[in-house]
């Protein structure tokens, strides 16, 4: 088996058969169009696919029909009406998500993801951008270089776009004037010379008429450079994975029966043969290929991009999320890296907040620990910030709860690349771009305690475990905590209490109320209440704690069973009427800001571990019930 | 990128990529098997992707009950040789209303297919659905993701769609709600036929043309294929040299007088056609946009 597909031999090839065979040999450029709105990017891929003779006449008709009626082109065909495929698109006469294209000349092969300008999606444009080899960026000649245009070559320049053409559209408006295509070109490569662009090509272009779009127009006499088409024929873009180290992540383990072990995954760069030494990145255990299986026949070689089931030659653990590598060049093993993010979400992030980061096969939680700077669109400058908003670029420190195999972007895009994903609603809120990886726990080496916890525990005749009880300001937490304390002293067991108001005076002095610290408040209260578990203790911490995703990040530092979330349920009527330290009466006045159940939202868990409700039952009535509940669980006899 | 592997192998790849990540990621994946040239492809780079194991997905088929002869013997045949498992889903209710592609139009398509497929897609529980659509086929198609989210509800919402990055897909849900795979994105109808060739894949023989009875509709030619066929006054079936370039159901599905009847014969046949693979659909003629709405309404 090779790596391509041939046909068995069989009688002298025909003319279609050869025609076909030097098909599969033509290379296919995947490129974009980005920019600013109304730049034309749109009407320039319909052109191309006019002017190849790659438009059907049925589609034509219909194109025809509808540019008379969205049309903005008066009496001409409205090109952009063939990519804007969503009734929303011709609508307002925008393009909204990336639209994908096919062409072919008999050099090249052609994907083409036409993207839109407007700000609002640039996330859309992110995504056509990361499976292109190169980037058109239109801009309109009458306009120049806008801070969309940057922002878009700043984007495709971090998503690993080394070649751009800069495509000085709508140049028929200018009079076909050299001295502003000159104009806008220097500029443009003033504003773009440190994002490591290998090629950069203006052309002076008219999309709209098709000047310089497929052949060299005579409306140009002073360009002579390629036109467009040319250029992505002959562009060489390779990058070629196969001359670096073998990398393959395991995406899943095949196990058709007791005799057969294979590891499914696509080999990311490098090449790799049957009697090869791989290596498991993060164990570190070593073996040796035994076969490269496929259904059309074992392979003798496979190289960067094939789908392949390996077999190794001894039985060592390895699962979906592990990176097999060679063993002369490792890959680092981490749960700590630098990174670019593009912030995708128009919900803020938050540095300590835990989401889902996916890189290669491997999902594991984490958090960017700190942003270290945000990068202005327009200037390239680095600027201080606390939190990231929707489309914002930065440089940010990422922290892992597990180490896992990590390569700069720039050397390997799958084991580089990552998405952000928030816990509560799956969304995809960032993409990063790894930096530096920075090997694991070299800095902090955590000590193999002599004395563990269980045996701890075992000392105090109970399990550890922390109870997080959240809920409204005067909702009853710290009351019912209380009781509970008194109850579980009473019966000899060992507690310590960890109060939201009381630790804002000590350990968390510094903190505010605004999200972000809201935050950090509870990540330290859940790393000092893990540590008050590790030490045999039962921890009751009261905090309101109103995010969930902060809630569920606390669970996550313990272990199964050691996080108990009891939900301390009473409405907020209620709690304005007690109002034991008269907050609601301030907050109402508007003197204090960012005030749960006024002016923060409080998000009640789904699930709680105990739900109590002050409406229907006493504080001691509850606090019994936890009580009994600990010993349904185990946690003390 | 690499120039390397050949095209056709690095779409292969991309596929099987894309297939093995589904079947880690989500729970309940089923596979839309709709017995078409795209299906036939889809199937075999399943079965690529797990060999040495079978695909460790059902296959399920939504059957209006006015599918060609031939593709349900086709299917039958496809799934005992593989060895696969195979739901076949109708909307019953709706087949003792008597709902039929002559008499309710548009409302047949949404009924029998897309609400039949909303329906099996909760009563099995299945969370990820792989479809056989490609970008290159139609205009709201090339919009979509590979990985393409569906609401509680298995909407579409084409103007919030999650973005996708790389290789890197994000399978991510919460209960009831579900994604579509499409894992031939990024292959074309040449491609497609290109492989079947390469790799002397099995297709419905009404790919290859024969004579066979049609009367000419609205420009269209339907071939007059069983008992149920309703002929309007004037028409008179006639036998003519026809084959298909996309199945569907048959009243809704147009034929077009070719004599390939060979694979290099049809791949010959299409640089020389004019017209889209889906013009023969009579259902994206319905309604302006149809296809966008067919689809944020739950229909591959």
């Amino acid at each position: 088996m090779s790596d391509t597909l041939v046909p068995a031999p069989m009688a002298a090839p025909s003319p279609l058969e050869q025609f076909l065979a030097r098909q599969e040999r033509i290379g296919t450029l995947r490129f974009l169009t980005c920019g600013s709105v109304d730049d034309g990017k749109s009407t320039l891929i319909g052109r191309l696919l006019y002017d190849t003779k790659l438009i059907f006449d049925d589609t034509l008709a219909t194109l025809e029909r509808d540019s008379a009626r969205h049309g903005t082109a008066g009496e001409d065909i409205d090109f952009a009406l063939l990519v804007d495929g969503l009734e929303a698109e011709r609508e307002q006469g925008i393009t909204i998500d990336v639209a994908y294209r096919f062409f072919t000349t008999d050099k090249r092969r052609f994907i083409v993801a036409d993207t839109p300008g407007h700000e609002q999606y640039t996330r859309n444009m992110a995504t056509g951008a990361s499976n292109a080899d190169l980037a058109v960026v239109l801009v309109d000649a009458r306009q120049g270089v806008l801070t969309q245009t940057k922002r878009h070559s700043f984007i495709v320049s971090l998503l690993g776009i080394r070649h751009v053409v800069l495509a000085v559209n709508k140049i028929d408006l200018v009079g076909f004037s050299e001295a502003r295509f000159n104009q806008i070109r220097a500029e443009y490569e003033a504003a773009v010379r440190d994002l490591g662009f290998r090629t950069l090509t203006a052309i002076p272009m008219s999309a709209r008429f098709g000047d310089n779009v497929i052949a060299a127009s005579e409306r140009t006499p002073w360009y002579d450079g390629p036109s467009l088409l040319r250029l992505l024929e002959t562009i060489d873009v390779n990058a070629d994975a196969e001359e670096k180290p073998f990398r393959m992540p395991v995406q899943w383990v095949n196990r058709p029966n007791l005799d057969f072990r294979g590891y499914a995954g696509t080999i990311s760069s490098g090449s790799i043969r049957p009697g090869d030494r791989v290596t498991v990145a993060a164990s570190g255990r070593s073996s040796t290929v035994a076969r490269i299986v496929t259904m059309d026949g074992d392979m003798d070689r496979a190289g960067a991009g094939s789908a392949v089931t390996i077999t190794l030659a001894d039985q060592i653990d390895i699962s979906r999320g592990d990176v097999l590598t060679t063993a002369e060049a490792p890959v680092a093993v981490t749960d700590k890296f630098d990174a670019h993010v593009v912030w995708l979400s128009e919900h803020t992030l938050f540095p300590g907040r835990s989401y889902i980061i996916k890189l290669g096969s491997r999902s594991v939680s984490g958090s960017i620990a700190r942003i270290r700077h945000r990068i202005d669109i327009n200037t390239f400058e680095q600027v201080g910030a606390d939190t990231l908003g929707m489309n914002d670029v930065a440089a940010v420190n990422i922290t892992l709860t597990a180490p896992i195999a990590v390569e700069r972007f720039a050397d390997n895009h799958d084991l580089g690349g990552f998405i952000v994903i928030d816990r509560l609603t799956n969304a995809t809120v960032g993409v990063g771009m790894v930096e530096t990886a920075v090997q694991a726990s070299t800095n902090i080496v955590w000590h193999d305690l002599a004395v563990d916890r269980d045996a701890r525990a075992a000392l105090k005749g109970q399990r550890p475990v922390a109870i997080w009880f959240t809920g409204l300001s005067g909702a009853g937490k710290s009351t019912v905590a209380n009781l509970v304390d008194r109850k579980l002293h009473a019966l000899g067991r060992h507690t310590f209490i960890l109060d939201g108001d009381n630790v804002r005076h000590g350990l968390n002095r510094d903190l505010g109320f605004s999200e972000a610290d809201r935050v950090e408040n509870i990540r330290r209260a859940a790393e000092a209440a893990k540590l008050m578990v590790d030490a045999g203790l039962i921890v009751l911490v009261s905090f309101i704690s109103p995010y969930r995703s902060d809630r569920e990040a606390a669970r996550e530092r313990f272990e199964q069973g050691e996080f108990l979330e009891a939900f301390v349920d009473t409405s907020i009527d209620e709690c304005r009427r007690r109002d034991p330290k008269g907050l609601y009466a301030r907050a109402d006045q508007g003197l204090i800001r960012n005030f749960t159940g006024v002016s923060a939202p409080y998000e009640a868990p789904d699930h709680p571990d105990l739900h109590l409700d002050t409406g229907k039952a006493t504080a001691e009535e509850l606090a019994d019930r936890v009580v009994a509940d600990l010993r349904r669980r185990a946690i003390i006899a | 990128m690499s120039d390397r592997l050949s095209h056709l192998k690095r779409l292969e790849n991309e596929s099987i990529h894309i297939i093995r990540e589904v079947v880690a990621e989500c729970r309940a994946p089923v596979f839309l098997y709709s017995i078409g040239k795209d299906s036939t492809v889809m199937l075999h780079l399943a079965m690529k992707a797990f060999y040495p194991s079978k695909p460790l997905f059902p296959l399920m088929h939504i059957d209006t009950g006015w599918k060609f002869r031939e593709m349900i013997a086709f299917r039958d045949a496809a799934v005992q040789r593989l060895g696969l498992h195979l739901i076949v889903h109708s909307n019953e209710e709706g087949r003792r209303q008597g709902i039929n592609p002559f008499d309710h139009g548009g409302y047949y398509t949404h009924a029998m297919k897309t609400e039949a497929l909303k329906a099996a897609m909760k009563l099995y529980g299945f969370d990820a659905a792989f479809g056989g659509a490609r970008r290159d086929e139609e205009k709201s198609r090339a919009k979509e993701r590979v990985f393409s989210f569906r609401t509680a509800a298995q909407e579409w919402d084409p103007k919030n769609q999650r973005p996708e990055f790389w290789q890197l897909y994000n399978g991510r849900m919460n209960q009831r709600e579900s994604i579509r795979v499409f894992p031939l994105s990024n292959w074309t109808e040449l491609d497609i036929w290109h492989y079947i060739m390469l790799e002397k894949l099995d297709i419905v023989p009404l790919y290859f043309a024969a004579e066979r009875p049609v009367v000419t509709r609205d420009g269209s030619l339907i071939v007059v294929h069983d008992k149920r066929m309703r002929l309007l006054p004037g028409e008179t079936p006639e036998m003519r040299l026809v084959r298909f370039r996309s199945l569907g159901c048959y009243p809704l599905t147009a034929a077009h007088e070719s004599p390939a009847a060979t694979l290099p014969e049809i791949v010959a046949e299409m640089f020389t056609a004019r017209t889209s693979e889906r013009g023969g659909r009579l259902i994206d003629r319905d309604e302006k946009d149809s296809m966008e709405k067919k689809k944020r309404e739950g229909y591959f």
